[in-house]
């Protein structure tokens, strides 16, 4: 089963812990509904089609609300620490959560107690405090966009906010800062870079580029990375191999986006809508070509 | 099975740099630091106070250690309580400085500005704020619940309702497009 880890932009949201559904444009956790606009509810939105299309166990949810003060992200995280240990997950995602070196630690300890080691993807600000405590490479993918992986490629950067200048983020720049990532240690075993083009890469570089159908509005539509991470997690704890995982997710998170015909101003829950159609055309085009 | 067995006897995790989400805070003078402490502890954030690195010694021998992904809601707090710092800085790097270059895409009817992490984009012809992207703290998804949909001159600004880096980044962006869209 799938499990997604991360906060709602509500400050009285509980902690909850249960099955996540979908219900019109909200995603529900034990009863408790949050609308499906950016951020994890939009990852859980994306993970909950791929799921349901493949026929797969729905997605564990362990949410919190926060609004930024890392009041509820530190009581998650305390959760987390005691109640990890005891569950069997065959794929982690950490997502939106108050980035804390020393609460990632704790986690990753509690993770370590797992008796199945689960695969672990982190985005958003789970992956910053993961490259913070210099515990990337425990991670099996990373999700970045192109500013975040120039905050990956700085060795000195403790948060997006602070890269140094010349890290220019800039698209064409993406194999060098790869490499330069993986050279300090602070890469996941294979990062997913999400933009314009997306590359799917690991030590060795760059192996593959997914860049059509190309809609350049994407990069405006906030929401559009949570849902291509939703799309790869939930293929990953389906079965698929995280590299034809990730390149089919690309593809499908593209596919939806141009079936949406999107415009800057476009919201993702136009696109979230559109993934069970997309599936069915990028795996069909997978089977005639394999 | 054998390599997962291998990761979990591993020795404890230690981070390479236990100090990478501190910050330290810079003041005029001995005063104003212990004000400032007093200030932030009474609201329950983990401070102390402790010497300056070279690189930051400008007169007043301490300075204020904090949770730096806080900075933007702590500087707002001892803002309003009169006792702005001098300076925010990572003790990780305490001459790093916050992001400087913007990228600036034009899609025709609308605008996008991104900085660092973060991407605002505004319908040219109303000024209306129709997407915010990136990002990871939580504070993001909250700040473009309030901002989209609103004008450049209306919405809230993150600088006010913000409380991490993301949210400052956020501003930078802002301020931008308020910049490219001024006549």
């Amino acid at each position: 089963m799938l499990a997604v880890v991360g906060t709602v932009p509500q400050a009285d949201y509980p902690l909850v812990a249960g099955r996540v559904r979908a219900a019109g444009d909200q995603v529900l956790l034990e009863g408790h509904g949050v609308p499906v606009n950016r951020g994890t509810p939009a990852l859980l939105a994306a993970a909950l089609k791929v799921s349901e299309v493949l026929g797969r166990p729905p997605v564990w949810g362990y949410l919190v609300g926060d609004i930024g003060r890392g009041d509820g992200s530190r009581r998650l995280y305390g959760y987390l620490t005691r109640h990890l240990a005891g569950a069997d997950f065959h794929t982690i995602v950490f997502h939106y959560l108050q980035p804390d070196v020393d609460w990632h630690q704790r986690v990753l300890f509690a993770v370590a107690e797992m008796a199945r080691r689960p695969i672990l993807i982190a985005d958003a600000g789970f992956m910053y405090a993961a490259k913070m405590s210099g515990q990337a490479s425990e991670y099996d993918l990373f999700t970045p966009d192109v500013g975040e992986l120039a905050f990956l490629a700085d060795e000195t950067a403790p948060h997006p906010f602070y890269t140094r200048g010349f890290m220019l983020h800039e698209e064409n720049q993406v194999p060098d800062l790869v490499a330069r990532a993986y050279a300090h240690d602070n890469a996941a075993r294979a990062l997913l870079v999400k933009g314009r083009r997306d590359y799917l890469a690991g030590p060795g570089g760059v192996v593959a580029t997914i860049e059509q159908p190309s809609h350049e509005a994407m990069e405006a539509i906030g929401g559009t990375g949570d849902t291509l991470t939703g799309i790869v997690a939930a293929l990953i704890a389906a079965g698929f191999e995280i590299t034809a995982a990730a390149v089919l997710a690309a593809r499908i998170n593209r596919v939806a986006g141009h079936l949406a015909q999107p415009s800057p101003a476009t919201q993702v829950s136009e696109i979230i809508r559109r993934i069970p159609r997309a599936m069915e055309m990028v795996l069909e085009e997978n089977h005639a070509r394999t | 099975m054998a390599f997962w067995k291998f990761w979990r006897r591993r020795p404890p995790l230690v981070p390479q740099s236990p100090s990478m989400d501190r910050g330290f805070l810079v003041f005029e003078n001995t005063s104003e630091v212990i004000r400032a402490e007093n200030i932030l502890k009474n609201q329950g954030w983990q401070v102390s106070v402790m010497g300056p690195p070279p690189e930051l010694r400008q007169g007043c021998d301490l300075v204020i250690e904090f949770p730096l992904l806080a900075e933007l809601e702590i500087v707002r707090i001892l803002r309003e309580a009169g006792l702005p710092p001098l300076q925010a800085v990572p003790v990780s790097g305490p001459l790093l400085t916050p992001v400087g270059l913007f990228q600036i895409k034009d899609f025709g009817d609308y605008l996008m500005v991104r900085a660092a992490n973060m991407k605002v984009t505004v319908a040219k012809d109303t000024g209306t704020i129709v997407n915010i992207s990136g990002g990871g703290c939580p504070d993001v998804p909250y700040l473009a619940h309030a901002l989209v949909g609103k004008s450049l001159a209306q919405a809230p600004r993150p600088r006010d309702l913000g409380h991490t880096l993301c949210g400052y980044a956020l501003q930078l962006a802002v301020e931008e497009m308020e910049r490219q869209c001024s006549p």
